[in-house]
C-alpha cells in the first residue's frame, strides 16, 4: 500500500511527467493561456492517461512482452518491437471510444472535454507514460496508479502555469523575451519548485 | 531549381529552426540534452526520420486518398521510428538505454507530422528530402547546443572528457549540479529564444 502512494507521490511531484520529463510540453505551451481550458484539458488527460496506461498494459504484458503468447503456444515469440505501434494505436482507439462514451452518457461533460479529446491523441505525454510503464516494470495495480498520478501531475503543471500566466500580461518583460522564452523560464522555476519534493519517502 | 533547394535544406537552420521558432517538437528535446553524445544521437535520429518520412510521403503523395492521410503518415513515421530504435539498440546499446523512451516518443512529435503535412505532401521528393534533412539538423543543433551548456557546465565535461582544468577546482571552483536537473533546461531553451529573437530582431531592423 505504501509503495503505491509512494509511485503515486513521486509521479505527481518529483518525477511529473510535464516538468521532469519535458513530456506533453506541445499542448501545454499552447493551452495554458486560459485556466479554464486548461483545467478541461487536464481532466481529460486524467481521464485518458488512467484508462490507457492499464489498457496497454494488458496488452504489453499478454500480447507482446517476450514470451507473452505463453498461453497460445507460443512461448518464443518476441513482439516487443511492435510496441511502439500498438501503443499508439491503442491510444487513439481509446480517445475515440471515450469521447463516444462520454457524448453518449454525459452531454455536459462532453461539452467540456469534447474540444480536447482528439488533441490527447496525439500528445506524447500520454505514449510516454505508457513507454515509461514498461520500462519501469510495474505491475498491473502500479500502472493504474502510475497513470492517474502522472495525468494529476500533468494537470497541476498546466492548471499552474495558466494561473501565472494571467499575472504574467501585467509584466513588461525585456524585448525578445515575451511569449514563448518567458513561458519556458517560467516553467523551469516551477520545474524548481516541484524538485523539492524529491526525496520524500513516506 | 538549384537556389530553391538550397534554400529549403538551409532556411530551417536558422530563420525557421524547428524549435525556436514553431515551437514544436520541444518535447522529446530537453530530456536528452545532459550529455552531448546521446544528444548527438539524438539529433541524428531525428534527421533520419524526417527525411525518410518525407521522401516516402512525398513519393506516394499522389496516391494517399486524402480522408486517411493522417493514419498513411503515422504508419510510415512508426516504421521508421521503429527501425531507428531497433537499430540503436542493436549497435548502440548503452546511447539506447540513455535515450530509453525518448526515441520512441519521435512518433508524436508534432515535427515529424507537421513536415509530413505541411511540405511533404504538396513538394516533390527532392524537395521534401532535403527539407527534412534541414529541419532534422536544425533540431539537432538546438540539441547540441543545449547538451553543450549542461555537460559542460553540469560535469566539467565534453564527450565525457574532462575539460576544465583541475586548478579551477583546486581554486575553489565546482560543478554545477543544477545543470543536470530539468529544470535548467527550461531556462537554457528560454534564454536560447530570448537571444534569438533579439539577434533576428536586430538584423530585421
Amino acid at each position: 500500500m505504501l509503495d503505491l502512494f509512494n509511485i503515486f507521490l513521486n509521479s505527481v511531484f518529483a518525477g511529473n511527467i510535464l516538468l521532469a520529463y519535458f513530456l506533453g510540453m506541445c499542448s501545454f505551451v499552447a493551452v495554458s493561456k486560459n485556466i479554464e481550458t486548461a483545467i478541461g484539458l487536464g481532466f481529460a488527460v486524467v481521464f485518458v492517461l488512467s484508462i490507457t496506461t492499464p489498457v496497454n498494459w494488458l496488452i504489453y504484458h499478454f500480447l507482446l512482452a517476450p514470451g507473452a503468447l505463453f498461453w497460445a503456444g507460443f512461448p518464443e515469440i518476441n513482439l516487443g518491437f511492435l510496441k511502439l505501434v500498438v501503443f499508439i494505436a491503442v491510444i487513439a482507439a481509446m480517445v475515440q471510444a471515450v469521447e463516444m462514451i462520454i457524448d453518449r452518457f454525459s452531454p455536459a461533460l462532453y461539452a467540456g472535454l469534447g474540444v480536447f479529446l482528439p488533441l490527447i491523441a496525439v500528445n506524447c505525454a500520454i505514449l510516454g507514460v505508457s513507454l515509461f510503464m514498461v520500462e519501469r516494470e510495474l505491475t498491473f495495480v502500479e500502472s493504474v496508479v502510475y497513470g492517474f498520478g502522472s495525468g494529476v501531475g500533468w494537470m497541476m503543471a498546466i492548471v499552474a502555469m495558466a494561473a501565472a500566466r494571467i499575472r504574467l500580461r501585467y509584466a513588461a518583460p525585456p524585448k525578445g523575451l515575451e511569449g514563448y522564452g518567458l513561458t519556458m523560464i517560467v516553467t523551469g522555476l516551477m520545474a524548481m519548485a516541484f524538485l523539492l519534493f524529491s526525496g520524500i519517502t513516506i | 531549381m538549384k537556389s530553391r533547394a538550397i534554400k529549403t535544406l538551409v532556411s530551417p537552420l536558422w530563420g525557421q529552426n524547428p524549435i525556436n521558432v514553431q515551437m514544436l517538437g520541444i518535447c522529446s528535446a530537453l530530456a536528452v540534452t545532459i550529455g552531448l553524445k546521446a544528444a548527438i544521437v539524438m539529433g541524428l535520429s531525428m534527421t533520419f526520420v524526417l527525411s525518410a518520412s518525407n521522401t516516402l510521403i512525398s513519393l506516394m503523395r499522389k496516391i494517399i486518398p486524402k480522408n486517411i492521410r493522417l493514419i498513411v503518415e503515422l504508419a510510415v513515421i512508426s516504421t521508421l521510428v521503429i527501425l531507428t530504435d531497433e537499430f540503436l539498440r542493436a549497435y548502440f546499446y548503452d546511447i539506447s538505454k540513455q535515450l530509453s523512451v525518448f526515441v520512441g516518443l519521435i512518433i508524436t512529435n508534432c515535427i515529424v507530422l507537421g513536415r509530413a503535412e505541411g511540405f511533404a505532401l504538396s513538394n516533390p521528393p527532392h524537395l521534401a528530402f532535403l527539407d527534412g534533412i534541414g529541419n532534422g539538423l536544425g533540431y539537432g543543433s538546438v540539441l547540441i547546443v543545449v547538451a553543450f551548456i549542461r555537460e559542460l557546465f553540469g560535469s566539467g565535461t565534453i564527450f565525457g572528457i574532462h575539460v576544465i582544468p583541475q586548478a579551477f577546482y583546486a581554486a575553489g571552483y565546482e560543478n554545477m549540479g543544477f545543470m543536470l536537473l530539468a529544470p535548467a533546461a527550461f531556462i537554457i531553451i528560454g534564454l536560447l529564444v530570448w537571444g534569438g529573437n533579439v539577434l533576428r530582431n536586430r538584423r530585421s531592423g
